[in-house]
C-alpha cells in the first residue's frame, strides 16, 4: 500500500527539484554515494551522476556536503485534535513532522472525546486533506471511548479509513477485551498499536523506579508493569495469529520479550523513543517536568543499552517521536502534579545523530533505516530513494549546529525534551508525497544555516 | 546559601555553619528577652500547602524572634481554594517583596520550583516524600550536642522510608555528618534501590543493639489499605521499638507526631534515652539559624548585645 492511500495531504504542486551534488544514503534500496537527485512530478526520476542531473526547469538545489535521505516515518504522535487544539492540531502538527523531515505520520486516537466512530474519522481526514503539510493518518480506538470495555465498530472505522487501532496513552487492562479486539482484527484487518502498563503496578508512579526515585521520594513505575503486559499481549496474539505493534518500549526486560516472542513467530513490531534511547531517569535529578517527565518513563542505563541493542539487531524496528505537545502551564508545576509528556517531530534526526551517530554508538545508515521504519508495522510502504518511487527525501545538513527553541517551534507547544540544547544536524529541505513540505528559511534564503 | 532547598546540596561545612550558628541562638534563648532585632523591617512568608504544627509553628517563632515582619498563609481558605496556581500564589507574595518564603508543598520539587519564580530566599518545609532538610537540620544538631560529633556513630532509621521525607533528609545529613546509616522496616516500605544512597538496609530488628541512635519514623494509618503491611497490629509486633529492644545507651529519635503504641510503645518515648523532646526544641533555633544564615549570614555578624534593639542596629528607612 503507498503511503498516500490511506494517509491524507493538503494537495500541493508536485516537486520539480534537482538535489545538486547530494550525498544519497538509502541502505534498504542499497543506494550509498553522491548522485544529483532529480525529482520530477512528484516522483524520483533518476539519480544521475553528479552535475548530470538535466534541469528541464527544474529547480536547483546546490547539495554539495549534504545529505539526502529517505524522508522519515513517524508511526506515533498526537495531534491532540479534537478538543485540545490548544496544544497542537494537524496542521501545526504536520508542520513540525515536515521540519524534523518526516514524509508521513499517525495520529493517536486519545483525543477528547477519542476518535471511536467513523464519523470521526472522516472530520479529522478533511482536516488533513485541508491542512496537513505532510500525510497523516489516523488510527481509531480500540474500545469505545478507550474506556476499556466494548469494541469500537472496527470494521466501519477501516472503511473510514482509520489506519489501525490503538488505546495509545492508556492500556487495555482487560485480557478479555484484548483477546476480543485480536479476534475481531481476523474481520478488519489494521496493526493494532498497544501501550503497555500494568496500572495496579505503575500505580502512582511518575518516574521509573530505582535508587533515583528512591532519592527523590517519587513514586517509582516499576520496568515490569510494562514487560508484563508485553507477555500477557504477546501470548494472546499468538494464541489469535493476530498482529499488534508494542509502542515506546522502555524497558530492558520489555526488549527481552519481544525479541522471545519475536523468535517464537508471533506477529510483533516494536517502536522506541528518541527520548529513551538518548535519556536515562538521571535526568529527572532535576526535578525538570517540561522535559523529562513522560509515560513511559527515562529509564536506567541498562534499559537504554539494551534498547540500542535491539535497534541494532532489528528486534526494535522503528523509531518513533511519541509527540506529545503540552501547553506550559500543564508542565509549570511539581513534577508529579507535571502533564506526561515531550515534544519530538522537529529534533529526533537531529538529537540522535547528536547522541547516538556523532559518539558512534549506531551508524548513520542504521538511524536512517529506523527512523523510516514506522510504515511497515501499519502496511504502507516505506519511504525509498528508489528511482520510480514517490519523491519522499529528506535533505540533511550533518555539519549545522542549531540550538533547540531559539527560533520558536513549528509545533504549537514548547515541551521538548531537547529544548535550550544544541544539536548537530538540521533538515533543511523535506519532500513528503511529492511536494516540498518544508525549507529551512535560512537555507532557501542562500544562507548559511 | 540562596535557598535551602535540599539536604543533598549542604556541604558538611555549611551544615556545621548552621548548627554553629544554631548553638549561638541557643544562648539568646536562655535570656529573658529572646528577641533579636536581626530581619527588622524584613517579611517572611510562610506558604503551607500541608497541615503542620511543630514546622509552622517553630518557623513562624523563629522569624518573630528574629524581628521580621510575618505573613502566614495556609493553603485551605485561601485563593488555593479558588484554583489559584502555586506559579501564581508566590506571584502573589512576592509582590510584598519577602525576604524569605518558607514553603510546605504536597508534591516533590515544589520549593525548587518556586525559588525559580521569586527573588525571595526560599526555604524548603518539607517538599511530597523528597526531603524536609530544616527537619535533618535539628536533628543533627540534637545528637551533635548529644554526642558532640556524629563520625562513625551508627544510626538506625526505623519505619516507612518509603513515605517519608524525614527519611530521605536525615539519611543523606547523617552521612555527611560522618555517621553509618542503617535503614530498616518491611520490605514493602523500604524504596527499592536505597542502599545506592550509600545506607545498608535491614528488614528485621535483630541487629539493631549494634545501633547507638535509634530514629524511628511515622507509621501512617493508611499505609494498610494500600497493602503496605497487613496490618498495625503486625507492624507493632514486628517493628515496634519499644524498652526491652532498647538497650540503656542507645539514644531514641522520631521526628512527631508520634503514634504512640505502633512505631514506639509510651514507654520507650518517655523514658530518659528519648530525645524527642530535645528535637522540639531544637526545632526554634534551628530554624532561626536558618532565616538568619540565608538573610543576614554573610553580611553581619550575630548581635551581642541584650535584648531589642541592642547590637548593630538596622538604619530605619534602609533595607536590612
Amino acid at each position: 500500500m503507498s503511503l498516500t492511500d490511506n494517509l491524507d495531504v493538503r494537495p500541493g504542486e508536485d516537486a520539480n527539484l534537482i538535489l545538486r551534488r547530494a550525498t544519497v544514503l538509502d541502505p534498504v534500496a542499497g543506494i550509498d554515494g553522491v548522485h544529483d537527485v532529480v525529482v520530477r512530478d512528484g516522483e524520483i526520476a533518476e539519480l544521475a551522476a553528479p552535475g548530470e542531473g538535466g534541469a528541464d526547469g527544474a529547480e536547483i538545489v546546490e547539495a554539495e556536503g549534504l545529505h539526502a535521505f529517505p524522508a522519515f516515518f513517524d508511526p506515533h504522535v498526537h495531534l491532540r485534535t479534537p478538543g485540545h487544539e490548544h496544544k497542537e492540531d494537524v496542521e501545526t502538527g504536520s508542520r513540525a513532522a515536515a521540519a524534523g523531515g518526516y514524509c508521513g505520520i499517525i495520529a493517536m486516537a486519545n483525543t477528547e472525546p477519542p476518535v471511536s466512530t467513523a464519523a470521526d474519522v472522516t472530520a479529522l481526514r478533511e482536516q488533513a486533506r485541508a491542512g496537513a503539510s505532510v500525510p497523516v493518518g489516523f488510527l481509531a480506538t480500540v474500545t469505545r471511548g478507550m474506556r476499556g470495555e466494548d469494541l469500537t465498530e472496527m470494521v466501519e472505522l477501516r472503511e473510514a479509513g482509520a489506519l489501525g487501532f490503538s488505546d495509545d496513552g492508556l492500556p487495555i487492562v482487560s485480557a478479555r477485551v484484548m483477546r476480543r479486539a485480536l479476534q475481531y482484527q481476523r474481520l478488519c484487518g489494521g496493526t493494532i498499536a498497544l501501550h503497555e502498563e500494568d496500572p495496579e503496578l505503575s500505580g502512582a508512579g511518575v518516574m521509573h523506579e530505582g535508587p533515583v526515585s528512591a532519592g527523590l521520594g517519587l513514586a517509582g513505575v516499576p520496568s515490569v508493569s510494562e514487560s508484563t503486559m508485553i507477555a500477557r499481549d504477546a501470548a494472546l496474539a499468538a494464541y489469535e495469529q493476530a498482529r499488534i505493534h508494542v509502542q515506546h518500549l522502555s524497558a530492558a526486560e520489555s526488549v527481552e520479550v519481544v525479541r522471545a516472542a519475536k523468535a517464537a513467530g508471533v506477529k510483533i513490531s516494536a517502536e522506541a523513543s528518541p527520548h529513551h534511547l538518548c535519556l536515562t531517569d538521571e535526568e529527572v535529578r532535576s526535578l525538570d517536568p517540561h522535559r523529562f517527565k513522560m509515560n513511559p518513563p527515562l529509564r536506567r542505563e541498562s534499559d537504554r543499552q539494551a534498547l540500542i541493542e535491539a535497534l541494532r539487531d532489528g528486534t526494535i524496528e522503528c523509531i518513533a517521536t511519541d509527540h506529545a505537545p503540552h501547553q506550559t502551564e500543564e508542565k509549570d508545576v511539581p513534577f508529579e502534579q507535571a502533564a506526561m509528556g515531550v515534544t519530538g517531530l522537529e529534533t529526533a534526526f537531529a538529537a540522535l545523530h547528536t547522541k547516538l551517530v556523532m559518539p558512534g554508538t549506531i551508524e548513520l545508515p542504521l538511524l536512517v533505516e529506523r527512523l523510516a521504519g514506522g510504515a511497515a508495522p501499519f502496511g504502507l510502504e516505506r519511504p525509498s530513494l528508489a528511482p520510480g518511487s514517490e519523491a519522499n527525501v529528506a535533505l540533511c545538513d550533518l555539519g549545522a549546529e542549531w540550538t533547540v527553541g531559539e527560533d520558536g517551534y513549528e509545533s504549537r507547544s514548547r515541551n521538548s525534551w531537547c529544548a535550550g540544547e544544541t544539536l548537530t544536524g538540521r533538515v533543511l529541505v523535506t519532500v513528503a508525497a511529492g511536494q516540498v513540505a518544508f525549507r529551512l528559511r535560512s537555507f532557501s534564503l542562500g544562507v548559511a544555516p | 546559601m540562596k535557598h535551602l532547598l535540599a539536604i543533598e546540596q549542604l556541604s558538611r561545612e555549611e551544615i556545621e555553619a548552621i548548627l554553629d550558628r544554631a548553638e549561638s541562638f541557643a544562648e539568646v534563648g536562655r535570656r529573658d528577652i529572646k528577641k533579636v532585632p536581626t530581619l527588622r523591617g524584613r517579611t517572611v512568608v510562610t506558604l503551607f500547602y500541608e497541615s503542620s504544627t511543630r514546622t509552622s509553628s517553630s518557623f513562624e517563632l523563629a522569624a518573630k524572634r528574629l524581628s521580621a515582619d510575618l505573613v502566614s498563609v495556609k493553603a485551605a481558605g485561601s485563593s488555593v481554594d479558588k484554583g489559584e496556581s502555586l506559579k501564581d500564589t508566590v506571584a502573589t507574595l512576592s509582590a510584598y517583596d519577602p525576604a524569605a518564603i518558607v514553603i510546605r508543598h504536597p508534591y516533590a520539587g515544589a520549593a525548587q520550583m518556586v525559588a525559580g519564580w521569586t527573588t525571595a530566599a526560599v526555604v524548603n518545609a518539607g517538599d511530597g516524600k523528597h526531603e524536609h532538610p530544616s527537619q535533618a537540620l535539628l536533628d543533627v544538631y540534637t545528637l551533635r550536642r548529644r554526642l558532640g560529633k556524629l563520625d562513625g556513630v551508627r544510626i538506625w532509621i526505623v519505619g516507612d522510608v518509603l513515605h517519608s521525607r524525614v527519611a530521605r533528609s536525615n539519611l543523606i545529613a547523617f552521612q555527611r555528618m560522618g555517621a553509618e546509616v542503617t535503614v530498616c522496616g518491611p520490605p514493602t516500605l523500604i524504596p527499592r534501590g536505597i542502599e545506592e544512597l550509600g545506607c545498608e538496609v535491614s528488614h528485621s530488628l535483630e541487629r539493631l543493639g549494634e545501633a547507638e541512635v535509634v530514629y524511628a519514623l511515622r507509621m501512617q494509618q493508611e499505609r494498610m489499605s494500600e497493602s503496605f503491611v497487613p496490618s498495625l497490629r503486625e507492624y507493632a509486633a514486628t517493628f515496634q521499638i519499644d524498652t526491652r529492644k532498647l538497650n540503656p545507651r542507645q539514644l531514641l529519635m522520631h521526628p512527631g507526631p508520634v503514634n504512640r503504641g505502633v512505631e514506639l510503645s509510651g514507654e520507650a518515648i518517655d523514658s530518659p534515652q528519648s530525645l524527642i523532646a530535645e528535637q522540639v526544641a531544637a526545632g526554634l533555633v534551628v530554624r532561626m539559624a536558618i532565616l538568619y544564615e540565608l538573610l543576614a549570614g554573610a553580611e553581619r555578624p550575630l548581635p551581642t548585645g541584650e535584648g531589642e534593639g541592642a547590637g548593630r542596629p538596622t538604619p530605619i528607612g534602609q533595607p536590612a
